[in-house]
């Protein structure tokens, strides 16, 4: 996995799980939360994170299970993760601080500020999971386990060959078990209930902070209606939908992404 | 040598090959017509009820969602031959233990089916193959410990009998267990488990006094697997385990001549032909090994052992052991090679059907195998002295 320039690599120990976290830069802290498939990690072309972040602090910390984080057997749900993110965000005692986070990332977050948002200053979710609001009938979220890896990828992306996993055939045998623990862990926290928790969607009114909700126009993994829901369910919260992008519109998008959220961060009014 | 019938009630009246991808979880129900369903299914129990006459075991098993077995619950047929059988023993290999909603309800119908039959019962658990877990919808991470927990309660639950007790362990709550009836054998009766390549399951089960089970495995696996225990019994000061500590499931049919028995053994490999199943079904993330789902996410890894051994067709398998054919006379011969090429096996799992044989066709394959195979083989192997876990061995001064 590499290391996005300039930043530098770290771990530290938070309530007995070690997690290993990427810093960068000085100023207001800027969280990074990755997503399942750990793209936020490794590629340095996503969301133009370098022009919006020169005034920051940033931390991109690896989830239980990804790099260098541990994974101990106690972790098993992203209910427990979040409490492990707090407490990141009280080790190094970081205050008024924009998250920006993406699919399991962007649940980790609602599971975080709606326990407390004392800490956050401002929050963007692209591509969130984590709640369900259609019915038991209802599939609000793409089995991405039951289909073939084909047709994942055409209900992740607008185009598939964006998906940065695209050909993995080559893989080194260690960065092939590395991707193999991720998705491990992955597993452990999202396979039931699925990609959500149940109770989240009941505590959503207790996010006050300003949020942005960033979704692909060709989203199929969670569909632009449930973005939208996701939006009203938060009291501060606005809806930006990205044509020609999927589930990863930083990926497939970076400069409309980049300029969505550089928009909402500045209080402007954003292009849509 | 304990020997049993098996067939997987599978649903042969499939639609062309190019026009489903899988038999498992997410062919259309549509496909099963209830009329010749139903008559599959009695044609199949008659099958066991014709093995009980002939001196032959029983085993079920279930699997969820597929057309690869229509028992999508052991313990219906077993319930139907605790009853209509009278000698044989019933084997369920086995209950999804890691599955269950409730191991404790797993408990009682075991209980149930072991006084109905006068104590029959074998009674299985399983892992459950990995396209269970869609069924199931388990997590993949937590089956290998649910499973042995699972165990273990249901055990604990046999065995008490003086009233309530309290279970909170890692997967499984109950504040009142106090399981009715208990079971006809005392303690409890036989358990076992199957498994591939986790030699580390296998040594367990055998520690525990359970018997080890593999299936549709080629002998240098089996050899190494039955091996791999025998030697880690060894190292930990335990006695040898006997030969009824494990048994192995191949396909079997015998013909009065080799060309009668190939032509059976075609219509067996049937469901070895015909199993076919997506990729992502086989590996969800959890499942297996870290190291082996690393190679299934790179490429390094296709299909898996089934996959590959189904391509390498009949004469393999008969190489390997996995199918065994031929003459009475043959059948005993390869039985008594794969026997000493393994170190010793106490149970054998015939599968005499698949795909569309009728029931005049297995009944003869079965007949000739109960009449003329299993007489020769009965007294191969040794029996277990002594119910419950290994026990150590004496050391020197103690002798």
């Amino acid at each position: 996995m590499s290391l996005r320039l300039g930043f530098k690599s770290e771990t530290v120990l938070i309530n007995g799980v070690r997690i290993d976290f990427s810093r960068k830069g000085r100023g207001r802290p800027f969280l990074v939360i990755h997503g399942e498939d750990g793209y936020e990690l490794d590629d340095p072309g996503y969301m133009s994170l370098d022009q919006l972040t020169h005034n920051n602090e940033v931390f991109i910390p690896r989830l239980p299970g990804f790099g260098r984080s541990s994974l101990p057997d106690f972790i098993r749900s992203a209910d427990e993760v979040s409490y492990i993110w707090l407490d990141f965000l009280d080790h190094f005692d970081l205050k008024d601080i924009t998250v920006v986070a993406f699919s399991v990332g962007g649940w980790l977050a609602l599971e975080m500020a709606s326990k407390s948002c004392s800490r956050i200053r401002n929050l963007v979710l692209c591509g969130s999971v984590g709640v369900k609001f259609g019915g038991p009938y209802d599939r609000d979220i793409g089995d991405i386990y039951f289909h073939n890896e084909a047709d994942v990828r055409i209900m992740k992306f607008h185009n598939p060959e964006n998906d940065p996993h695209f050909r993995l055939g080559g893989v080194s045998k260690r960065a092939a078990l590395a991707l193999a623990r991720q998705k491990e862990a992955i597993v452990r926290f999202c396979w039931d209930p699925y990609f959500h928790n149940p109770s989240l969607r009941h505590r959503l009114n207790r996010i006050t902070i300003p949020t942005l909700v960033v979704q692909g126009v060709k989203d199929g993994f969670t569909l632009p209606k449930y973005g939208r829901a996701l939006a009203r369910a938060i009291p501060d919260a606005r809806y930006v939908s990205i044509p020609m992008a999927g589930h990863f519109p930083h990926l497939e998008q970076s400069e409309k992404f980049g300029a969505e959220v550089a928009s909402f961060l500045s209080g402007r009014r954003g292009a849509n | 040598m304990e020997f049993y019938h098996f067939t997987e009630f599978a649903w042969p009246y499939l639609p062309p090959d190019n026009e489903f991808t899988s038999m498992r979880l997410n062919l259309p129900s549509s496909v099963y017509d209830p009329k010749k369903g139903a008559d599959l299914y009695n044609m199949c129990l008659d099958q066991y009820l014709l093995a009980d006459e002939l001196g032959l075991n029983c085993m079920v098993n279930e699997h969820h969602q597929t057309a690869t077995c229509l028992n999508s619950s052991g313990v219906v047929p077993l319930s139907i031959l605790a009853r209509q059988t009278k000698k044989a023993r019933l084997l369920i290999l086995g209950n999804p233990a890691a599955n269950l909603a409730d191991p404790i309800r797993c408990a009682e119908e075991m209980a149930m089916i072991d006084n109905i039959s006068y104590g029959r019962l074998e009674c299985g658990f399983v892992r459950g193959v990995p396209y269970e877990l869609f069924a199931s919808n388990r997590n993949p991470t937590e089956t290998s410990e649910r499973l042995w927990e699972s165990i273990g309660l249901i055990q604990k639950a046999w065995l008490t009998h003086d009233g309530p007790f309290n279970y909170e362990g890692k997967w499984i709550h109950k504040r009142q267990i106090n399981v009715w009836p208990r079971p006809f054998q005392q303690p409890h009766p036989p358990i076992w488990t199957t498994g591939g390549s986790d030699l580390s399951h296998a040594c367990r089960t055998v520690a525990e006094g359970f018997t080890f089970a593999m299936f549709l495995t080629p002998v240098q696996k089996l050899s190494a697997m039955f091996s791999g225990v025998r030697q880690w019994c060894r190292s930990q000061g335990l006695q040898r385990p006997a030969a009824d500590r494990f048994a192995f499931m191949p396909l079997v049919a015998v013909g009065e001549t080799e060309a009668e028995a190939s032509a059976v053994i075609e219509r067996v490999f049937w469901y070895v032909t015909h199993n076919k199943a997506e990729a992502q079904h086989r590996a969800p993330p959890g499942y297996v090994e870290t190291s082996l789902y690393a190679d299934f996410l790179s490429g390094r890894f296709t299909g898996g052992r089934t996959d590959a051994i189904r391509k390498l067709g009949l004469e393999y398998f008969r190489k390997n052991h996995v199918a065994i054919y031929g003459t009475p006379q043959n059948v005993v011969r390869q039985i008594k090679a794969l026997y000493k090429k393994v170190g010793g096996f106490g149970h054998l799992i015939a599968m005499m059907h698949a795909g569309d044989m009728d029931f005049d066709m297995t009944a003869k394959s079965m007949t000739l195998f109960a009449k003329s195979v299993l007489p020769e083989l009965r007294n191969l192997g040794s029996t277990s002295r002594r119910f419950g876990p290994l026990a150590k061995t004496r050391s020197r001064r103690a002798a």
